[in-house]
């Protein structure tokens, strides 16, 4: 749909979208960025990627038996 | 320039061009306009309203985008970094390789997770499209398509049916059942019809509804059962290269990004855009929204999303509506194709054209780790529904999933006390 539009059509169209978001309400960066950080610590913990888990709860580990060196 | 002969009323400087001319009087909408001759043609011709040229309608766009970068700059008072100085810095990450995913006959271009966090549904250039059980390695679906370049794949909330299009120009639904017998070609559903190639597709919250993203410059919501297209999101002026739905029960926000550097973010209801976002960098390859807010829904539902292009992968805040970090080093020189955020949205994996995937903190804005292994470029990366595991495809045809490890970790501590010791090997 955008390849058939003429340049003028494609122009008008970004036009009547900038001026919408102009005026779309912003919140402060300080207060977002400490909510995000909050909120992502407090999920931190239970990130299975980060933290890990067990083996018994590891769907994935191995079953080959390897070996140790003493 | 042949000018038409008219009888001239006037005879001065021409409203549009300021040249000196005859001037033909005419009237739009009762307004008096004196344009010399060629003015007049040109406007007519263009369907241009009174004083308007593809030139000013330009030069009104800049104004708008620069008045726009001051009204986010407003606001701009911190980085994220810079609130992030006193969260812990993260350990060292031990994430391997647990299961290769062989089976497919040429590149693995898109793969979805199913919501039982083990199966996945790959989709390849060979035509193919592979459900898997992860934990095992079982290949449960294998379907094929007449068009070959299945670019996108998506399973349903359900775990019933998958999606996927690619080159045909449609995106199709195949119900999966658990006769192995059956052939699940004949049970096909062309759900979207879009006029180029699908590049992206998802389902909603339900089964019933289909979001894709196309070649053509638009976005589309299709009714699974009927193929009806309930609403289509038009604002790019390129192709729309990838899309992803806010991650929640009531979600009806998603993200776009396409060719025009742009990444715009629709509200699904009404198909209009709400956000828009411009990198003037490169292509938006991927674009991934991580809701955070699942414990204390906002208002305005999100607060993030994060696309990458080149080498570098941004990431915005919604609610603010600017950047709030980059993600680049100097010495990644080859561009990210495709981002996933881990569950607690700590990690950004980003794979990228080099063939590997790397990891970075997504608060402090630091590379934590890259993860080898992949023998051609990284086409998608996703995190399964519950975090505990990611999975990679690549256009060495195999797919990759990957999870946390403990012997890894063993493997550290002994070389740092300086034994001599066996390369112990990956579990």
């Amino acid at each position: 749909m955008a390849r058939d539009m003429s340049d003028k059509e494609i122009l008008k169209m970004e036009l009547d979208q900038l001026k919408k978001e102009v005026s779309t309400a912003r919140t402060p960066l300080a207060a977002n960025c400490a909510q995000t950080v909050s909120m992502v610590e407090e999920l931190f913990p239970n990130d299975p990627l980060i933290k890990g888990v067990s083996d018994e709860k590891n769907p994935y580990k191995g079953d080959k038996g390897g070996c140790t060196v003493t | 320039m042949c000018d038409q002969t008219f009888v001239a009323a006037t005879f001065g400087p021409c409203e549009s061009c300021g040249k000196a001319s005859p001037l033909m009087n005419i009237y739009i909408k009762t307004e008096a306009i004196n344009y010399c001759s060629f003015c007049v043609e040109m406007m007519a011709c263009k369907g241009l309203q009174e004083g308007e040229t593809v030139a000013s309608l330009k030069k009104e766009s800049e104004s708008l985008k620069k008045k726009l970068d001051e009204e986010r700059g407003k606001l701009s008072d911190i980085e994220l970094n810079q609130v992030a100085e006193k969260v812990e810095v993260l350990g060292p990450l031990c994430i391997k390789t647990r299961r290769v995913l062989k089976g497919h006959g040429n590149k693995v271009l898109c793969m979805d997770w199913c919501k039982d966090k083990r199966r996945l549904v790959s989709s390849s250039q060979d035509g193919k499209v592979i459900v898997w059980d992860a934990f095992t390695l079982n290949k449960e679906h294998a379907v094929s398509l007449p068009c070959t370049w299945v670019l996108t794949c998506a399973y349903a909330p359900s775990g019933c049916a998958v999606a996927c299009g690619g080159l045909d120009n449609k995106c199709s639904v195949f119900p999966l059942s658990l006769d192995k017998n059956e052939n699940l070609s004949a049970k096909k559903k062309s759900v979207a019809m879009h006029t180029n190639y699908v590049s992206g597709c998802t389902f909603t919250s339900s089964d019933m509804q289909l979001l894709t993203s196309s070649g053509d410059g638009t976005c589309a919501l299709w009714d699974v059962e009927s193929g009806q297209l309930l609403q289509s999101f038009h604002g790019h002026t390129a192709d729309v290269l990838s899309l992803d739905l806010a991650p929640s029960e009531t979600g009806n926000t998603f993200v776009s990004g396409g060719c025009d550097k742009k990444a715009n973010v629709w509200d699904m209801r009404s198909g209009q855009n709400v956000q828009s976002f411009e990198t003037h960098e490169s292509d938006i390859n991927c674009v991934n929204l991580n809701y955070y807010c699942q414990l204390n829904p906002f208002v305005s539902g999100l607060c993030c999303c994060m696309f990458t292009g080149a080498p570098q992968c941004r990431f915005y805040d919604l609610r603010a509506d600017r950047e709030v970090a980059i993600y680049q080093k100097d010495s990644i020189i080859f561009g990210a194709s495709t981002v996933d955020f881990s569950l607690s949205g700590r990690l950004l994996f980003a794979g990228y054209n080099d063939y590997t995937i790397n990891l970075w903190d997504t608060l402090k804005g630091t590379r934590v780790s890259v993860l080898f292994g992949h023998e051609n470029r990284v086409s998608r990366v996703r995190v399964s529904p519950d975090g505990t595991a990611l999975c990679s495809a690549s256009w060495d045809n195999t797919l990759r999933v990957m999870s946390w490890s403990t012997m890894s970790n063993i493997l550290f501590y002994t070389q740092r006390k300086g034994c001599c010791i066996l390369r112990l090997f990956s579990l």
